[in-house]
Order: structure tokens, then C-alpha cells, then sequence
């Protein structure tokens, strides 16, 4: 199909999973706001670690040692090339977004914010960015509030900027994992900059794909997960501005984060390590390095150029089947490639069934995101989202599969 | 999962749902919910000689859990309390053509049940307590 920028067929090559012989329909992989697939790259960087080099970091002084440290600490500066960062000392590596959001809010809130101050998120915002924050305020007695959305999932720029004025924290998700709604992230860290308050945004369903420039966005912390962009499960980054994280206290206390440790008390090791407490997760941060160098190949205005168009395709094919309604942005250029909807009035969970019956792998449900459907109206939605193994006719399946399941369960 | 879990009598429940309604003045209801999918079930019973001699149920989810619903309430019309009491997982899940629903959508087919369960066992406590006294 003319909607594929890249060479899709090659790509998918790369991948393990598509050429595994299993029974059923050949996998058509459209859940990966969940989590993507791996390419072998990647799966081997884990397998060389575990065979040729393994040890621990930062402190042996024999070979393998020195070179698991080596290839850990340039996994970080391929982090930082990849976000334009402007140092690695700014670069920490967490579990996952969720844990990086945590220790924005457990370790600089704590500290910062007191009695009386307002957090602003919005209406967009995945439980991660949520929660956190309601426990930071009801632990401090300090107010969240939800910047709305328009009818289509825009945020309500007007409304943000009105809720802004005197905020403490100012929380927002880069691209929505439910509707894909892309916001005006640098517009609007420099309106909550303005007016003094932290700026924390959720970018993990935005840098696996499309390029992301931290230094040009201007936010004090970015978080985003490998396991989403083609990297290992079980590692996170969190971007943070040099002052912020000096300012504030470790998150977890032990081994590694500390300098000097006496029977008084210890002394926190430089930036970025006072974050990273106890031994890292050295395979999968430095298998994600493996993913970042894979992407960069690619390059990450391909990888948009070849998501809006599946997304344009998506968003013209999906509402001419009976009974569909899609949710979400409608100009592809101003969403990331998340796709939800519901058929008729039936459970997505049931249109997921349909769905799987073919190979086709989605989501169901509220995505973490209840607040949202409760905006909407919605119990829950069907949602499918694309990545660069994706190609036209996998669209053209899911629309076939949504025919499917309208015909099976409509009543 | 797939389609294949979709048995005849699965369908059938889901398309004509039975006993679906409220009834005026129960001697025990209960609701409760899925928070991952949002399905939402509520159950009443009406008791007569210790039997189930009315039962209906409204809600909204999926087909295994809305059929799961309805197959129950045709399983325990006329059941005795002990009876309703034992009825178990296998017998809901046997009535409705025991599909490989998988660990996360069995959690559809079982809230009917624990919904049914929650209403009874808190009108046995009270009924036990007013004996006692």
C-alpha cells in the first residue's frame, strides 16, 4: 500500500515474534501503547551481556567489569543523544515511566510542595500521572486539578492556561495513550514556566515515536519507558533539569547512590547515581542502547511520516464500517498512532475476541486512563495502535475484524 | 482468547437476555462491578419457603458476563437457599458449555455469581442473627 514510508517487510524481518510458527493466523501486532515487540538486536545485546560480560557496574576493577560499566554509561549517552538532553548527569534510569513520575513526586514533591498549593494535570493524563500526584496532595493537603478537553480530546488550551496561573506543579502527558490527542507541550511548559511551577511531562507514548528535543520543549522532567520503543521490559528514564535534581533528595536510599557512608550519616553520590539506588538493571538498559541505535537507523521522522499515515488510513476506513465510533483527534498529523473506538453498543472485550479469533492483538478496556471515559461517556473502548512493523493491510484486517464483530454480536 | 468461547448458549443468553429487570421490594440484591473492563451487575432475589421465588438481574458488560447473568437466573429459579448457597464456578460454567474463557475473561463469567453470593450470604447473616435473638 502507498501508506507505508518504510520498508515494512525488511523491518519485520528484524523481529523474532513475526516469524514464529505458531498455530492460528499469522500475529497482526496492533497493541503497542502497551508494549512493543523486539527486534533481535536487541534480544542479542541481552543474550552477549549474560554470556560474555556479566558483572556488576561501577565498581569492579577487572575487565568484564570495566566493560559492563562502559557499555551501561554509553547506553546513557545514547538516551540523552536520542532526547537531546543536554547532559547524561541529567539522564536517570528508573523501573518504568510510572517509577520515573513517582520519584518526581515522591522526592521533589515532598520536599517542595505544602499545604495550600495546586497541582494542575489534565483530563489526558494515564493513572501514572494521576495518582501520584493525588497522594502527594492528600499527604501535603494540596489540591489537583484536571485541565478539560474539548469534544474531540484536545486539551482545552484556554482552560490549561487559566488553571495554570499560580500552580505549584504542572503535570501533562506529551501524546495520550487512549486518544493519541498530541499536545503543545512546548507551549505549554512555557506557559506553566512563566509562572514558576514544575513542569513534569509524560512522554511515553511519544518518544518511541516521533523525534522529541527536551533542551527545545524546556520542561524540568520528561519520563518515558524502554519496553515501548523496541527496548527490554523493566527499564525507565527519567529526564530531569540539573537544579531540580540537585535540589531534591534521593528516592530510594543504599548502595550506589551514596558517596560516603559513616555512623553519622552518608553523603549522596554525584548526579546521576544519587537516583540510581542498589545495582541497575545493566542487561536491559544497555539491550535498550541496541533499540535506540535500531530507531536512530530507521530515524524518527520516518518512523511519524509512517504512523500518520497508517493513522490517516485508520481514521478514513474504521467509521465506514456499521456502527463504528472513533474516538479521538481527527486530523492524524495532531495525534499519535492510537487508535480507540467502539462498535454498536458492544463490549470491547467481545470486539477483542472477534478480533483475536484472526491473530489481530488489541487492547480493551479503560487503558488506565478512567477518568477519561468517565469524560467521554464510555464503560471502555476498543483501542489499536500501530508501530513501524505495521503496514496497510494489517489496517485493512482490523477493519475486516471489526466488520466481523458487528455482524457476530450486533443485535 | 478467541471466538470460539462464543458457545450457541452463550449467544443465546447474550442476544435474549432472561429475567432482566428489577423487582419491587427484594428480600436480598447486590451489586458490584469489573473496574478493568467497567461491566456492572446487579442481582435481587425475592425468598419464599426458603426458595428462591424470584430472581432478576440488570447490568451492562460483555457477552460471557451478561450471559452468565441470565443463565443464572434460570439455573436457581425455585433453588433452595442451601442449595443456592452450594451452587458453585463448575455449574455456571458447566450450564454455560464449559468455554476455555482463559484466566482474565473467567473473572467476566464469575461476577454474575459473586455478585449472587455477596447478596445471599449478607441476607443469611442477618436472618442468622435474627434467630439468635
Amino acid at each position: 500500500m502507498e501508506t507505508e514510508i518504510l520498508d515494512v517487510e525488511k523491518i519485520k524481518a528484524d523481529f523474532p515474534i513475526f516469524s514464529c510458527k505458531s498455530p492460528g493466523p499469522p500475529l497482526v501486532y496492533l497493541d503497542n501503547a502497551a508494549t512493543s515487540q523486539k527486534p533481535l538486536v536487541v534480544i542479542r545485546a541481552l543474550e552477549d551481556f549474560y554470556s560474555t560480560y556479566n558483572s556488576n557496574i561501577h565498581r569492579g576493577v577487572y575487565k568484564i567489569a570495566e566493560r559492563a560499566t562502559a557499555e551501561y554509561e554509553r547506553a546513557r549517552e545514547k538516551v540523552r543523544g536520542f532526547v537531546s538532553a543536554p547532559s547524561t548527569e541529567e539522564i536517570v534510569f528508573t523501573r518504568n515511566t510510572t517509577e520515573s513520575l513517582n520519584l518526581v513526586a515522591q522526592s521533589w514533591g515532598r520536599k517542595f510542595v505544602s499545604r495550600g498549593d495546586r497541582i494542575v494535570i489534565t483530563l489526558l493524563e494515564h493513572h501514572s500521572n494521576i495518582v501520584p500526584w493525588q497522594e502527594l496532595a492528600k499527604e501535603k493537603k494540596a489540591q489537583v486539578e484536571f485541565a478539560g478537553i474539548d469534544k474531540e480530546g484536545n486539551l482545552d488550551l484556554e482552560d490549561f492556561k487559566e488553571k495554570v496561573v499560580g500552580a505549584k506543579v504542572v503535570a501533562f502527558t506529551h501524546v495520550s495513550n487512549v486518544l493519541g490527542t498530541l499536545n503543545p507541550v512546548k507551549e505549554m511548559a512555557k506557559v506553566a514556566r512563566r509562572e514558576g511551577a514544575l513542569v513534569v511531562i509524560d512522554g511515553a507514548q511519544a518518544v518511541p515515536h516521533m523525534p522529541v528535543d527536551i533542551s527545545d520543549i524546556g520542561c524540568d522532567f520528561y519520563a518515558f519507558s524502554a519496553h515501548k520503543m523496541l527496548g527490554p521490559t523493566g527499564v525507565g528514564v527519567l529526564y530531569g533539569r540539573r537544579e531540580r535534581l540537585e535540589e531534591m533528595p534521593p528516592f530510594l536510599t543504599g548502595g550506589d547512590m551514596i558517596s560516603e557512608v559513616h555512623l553519622s550519616g552518608a553523603v549522596w553520590n554525584d548526579l546521576p547515581w544519587k537516583f540510581e539506588a542498589g545495582t541497575s538493571n545493566i542487561a536491559d538498559v544497555i539491550a535498550f542502547g541496541a533499540a535506540l541505535d535500531y530507531l536512530s537507523n530507521i530515524g524518527m521522522s520516518a518512523v511519524r511520516r509512517h504512523e500518520i499515515a497508517l493513522t490517516a488510513q485508520a481514521l478514513d476506513e474504521l467509521p465506514k464500517c456499521d456502527g463504528v465510533k472513533v474516538y479521538g483527534p481527527s486530523n492524524p498529523e495532531r495525534r499519535g498512532a492510537v487508535i480507540p473506538f467502539n462498535v454498536k453498543d458492544i463490549h470491547p472485550h467481545d470486539v477483542s475476541a472477534v478480533l483475536d479469533g484472526m491473530g489481530i492483538a488489541v487492547r480493551s478496556g479503560y487503558h488506565c486512563a478512567q477518568p477519561l471515559h468517565e469524560w467521554f461517556g464510555i464503560p471502555s473502548s476498543v483501542r489499536a495502535s500501530f508501530y513501524i512493523y505495521n503496514k496497510g493491510e494489517d489496517v485493512d484486517a482490523l477493519v475486516e475484524g471489526v466488520r466481523k464483530a458487528g455482524e457476530v454480536f450486533g443485535r | 482468547m478467541s471466538e470460539d468461547v462464543y458457545k450457541e448458549i452463550i449467544m443465546d443468553h447474550y442476544r435474549n437476555p432472561r429475567n432482566f429487570g428489577k423487582i419491587e421490594g427484594p428480600d436480598f440484591s447486590a451489586e458490584d462491578n469489573n473496574p478493568l473492563c467497567g461491566d456492572h451487575v446487579e442481582m435481587a432475589v425475592k425468598v419464599a419457603d426458603g426458595k428462591v421465588a424470584d430472581v432478576k438481574f440488570i447490568g451492562r458488560g460483555c457477552a460471557i458476563s451478561m450471559s452468565a447473568a441470565s443463565i443464572i437466573t434460570e439455573l436457581i429459579q425455585g433453588m433452595t437457599l442451601e442449595d443456592l448457597r452450594k451452587f458453585d464456578k463448575e455449574q455456571l460454567l458447566e450450564a454455560m458449555g464449559n468455554p476455555d474463557l482463559g484466566p482474565v475473561r473467567v473473572k467476566c463469567a464469575l461476577l454474575p455469581l459473586k455478585t449472587l453470593k455477596l447478596g445471599l450470604y449478607t441476607y443469611l447473616s442477618k436472618e442468622t442473627g435474627t434467630e439468635a435473638k
